[in-house]
């Protein structure tokens, strides 16, 4: 489903921040991608939802080489994916069932059946009472819970997640985790970037381990 | 097919929501935008009247044949048979002097200024119209019968209907670049309001695009903003020449009575009221597609 062969990544400026990585992970799976800080995690995860694109190898996704991609083929690669950043990316002008439908209305779907996907996805994350609060009245670990709901409300293939612990208390960190394994054991492809050992521990998952850029052995 | 009608309505929502929610800035560009279309659009109206006026005044012209106060019943009568056996002498009819001053006192309302003259100022006079009007027919005719014996004056009356047409058609070509320049106006300022709520949603824009929204997706709410916008400008200037108008007519009336005569400039026709909205509205989208097309592509999600 997701295939990188002898990914490399430098940006503008020289910096490599990956170094001929190839991994293969299968639909179903659940993968943690872990490493400190700078070792390419973030890098990597958007690369596989063409946030960026390789200096050099290839990235298929669901048998498409993204290098091949046209730009407007883009926008339909990203909507298979469920992303849920690392620092959120709410729309702070929108209530929280505002943010929740909004993938949906990218992807054109009826109101009425979107509004029901949107309250599903906050009954999901357990903040469907509080729909009508902006986003700035909630703790950090409630707007994590947002930025999930609206990540999985268009039911997507892949689940992609960009340390999701980062902010949070340890009980928080083990919902947030626990919704992750939820959402894996439904069928769903979660890859989680992390440099949290509890996350790791707690879901004892394929890991891929990145040092300076590179997949280590 | 459902869904993109589905996607316009969601923009045009959210569009007249952003025109309602800034209630202040949006009613001055409004302001601007109809301040800017009334002017040539009004201007046209009334010179593009003035000019059917004119042409109906010039579509028969006449030549007036002015004779000497002492030409006598006899000479009167030789130029009555001149022109009854020109051959390109279409229609004539004479206008005795008596008949003249008549017609004058009942029209102009002058009657106690000439009760009190002493004799009839006016001359018979003649009105000819020609077998045809082209102006060469026209040129002759007048250059034949100012020779004739007792002839004082003759006279092309569609004449100076003529040079206020040209006069219009000049009037109407300054207020055509007036319209374009104004045009410009509109899309300037769509374009500049449309640039300003880009960078206010900038970051609306960056997460969009991160979960999967199309140019067209993020494209559609500006351009209905701009034709929105557009149209309430195009009302604005609806409202504006329809107050104009009744305003001028007021006062028209009273100076057109003044020379017995009635005189209105028309409205705005509902016709030319849509083609009016639907200008403002394509200028509006116009203003907003060019400056969407130029901010779109600097934003992309990092």
């Amino acid at each position: 489903m997701i295939a990188f062969s002898h990914v490399h990544k430098r940006y503008p400026g020289g910096f490599e921040a990956l170094t001929d990585v190839s991994f293969a992970i299968g639909s179903g799976e659940l993968v943690l991608v872990t490493g400190h800080s700078g070792a390419g995690k973030s890098t990597l995860i958007k690369l596989i939802a063409a946030i960026e694109l390789a200096s050099s190898g290839t990235v298929i996704i669901s048998g498409q080489n993204l290098a091949k991609l046209k730009p407007a083929a883009v926008p339909f690669v990203r909507r298979r994916f469920g992303i849920v950043f690392q620092d959120h990316k709410l729309l702070y002008d929108r209530n929280v069932f505002q943010n929740v439908l909004l993938p949906l209305q990218i992807a054109a779907f009826d109101g009425r059946d979107a509004g029901r996907r949107a309250r599903a996805a906050l009954d999901k994350v357990g903040l469907l009472a509080k729909e009508k609060a902006m986003p700035i009245t909630l703790s950090g670990g409630e707007q994590q819970r947002v930025c999930i709901a609206r990540a999985v409300v268009h039911r997507p293939a892949v689940l992609l997640v960009d340390e999701p612990t980062g902010n949070l208390d340890e009980a928080y960190a083990r919902d947030i985790v626990e919704l992750f394994r939820s959402f894996h054991q439904v069928g769903v492809t979660v890859v989680i970037a992390t440099h949290d050992r509890l996350v790791a521990e707690q879901l004892s998952a394929r890991t891929i381990h990145l040092e300076q850029g590179r997949v280590a052995a | 097919m459902k869904s993109w009608l589905r996607d316009h309505a969601r923009a045009m929502r959210d569009a007249s929501g952003r025109i309602v929610a800034n209630p202040m800035p949006s009613l001055l560009n409004v302001l601007v935008i109809g301040v800017a279309l009334s002017l040539p659009v009004g201007l046209y109206l009334g010179l593009t009247h003035l000019q059917s006026f004119t042409r109906q005044l010039s579509s028969d012209p006449q030549i007036s044949i002015f004779l000497g106060l002492d030409a006598d019943s006899s000479e009167v009568a030789a130029i009555d048979q001149k022109l009854r056996t020109d051959p390109e002498v279409g229609s004539f009819r004479l206008i005795p002097r008596a008949q003249a001053l008549a017609d004058l006192k009942r029209r102009a309302g002058l009657s106690d200024v000439l009760e009190n003259l002493k004799q009839n100022p006016l001359p018979d006079a003649f009105v000819a119209t020609a077998r045809d009007n082209r102006p060469e027919t026209l040129e002759r005719l007048r250059g034949e019968a100012a020779v004739w014996p007792k002839v004082a004056h003759v006279q092309l009356d569609s004449e100076w209907a003529r040079k206020l047409d040209a006069a219009l058609r000049l009037g109407r070509t300054a207020v055509g670049i007036l319209g374009v320049l104004m045009a410009a106006a509109l899309v300037a300022v769509t374009f500049n309001t449309i640039r300003l709520q880009i960078l206010t949603r900038r970051e609306e824009i960056e997460v969009s695009k991160l979960i999967g929204a199309t140019n067209p997706f993020i494209r559609r709410p500006f351009l209905w903003f701009g034709a929105l916008q557009g149209v309430a400008g195009g009302l604005a200037a609806w409202l504006i020449i329809a107050l104009a108008v009744y305003l001028l007519n007021r006062d028209l009336a009273g100076l057109a009575a003044l020379y017995s005569a009635s005189f209105r400039l028309p409205g705005l026709s509902l016709e030319d009221a849509g083609s009016l909205l639907g200008f403002a509205a394509l200028l509006g989208w116009l203003g907003a597609w060019l400056s969407v097309s130029r901010h779109l592509w600097q934003i992309e999600p990092r």
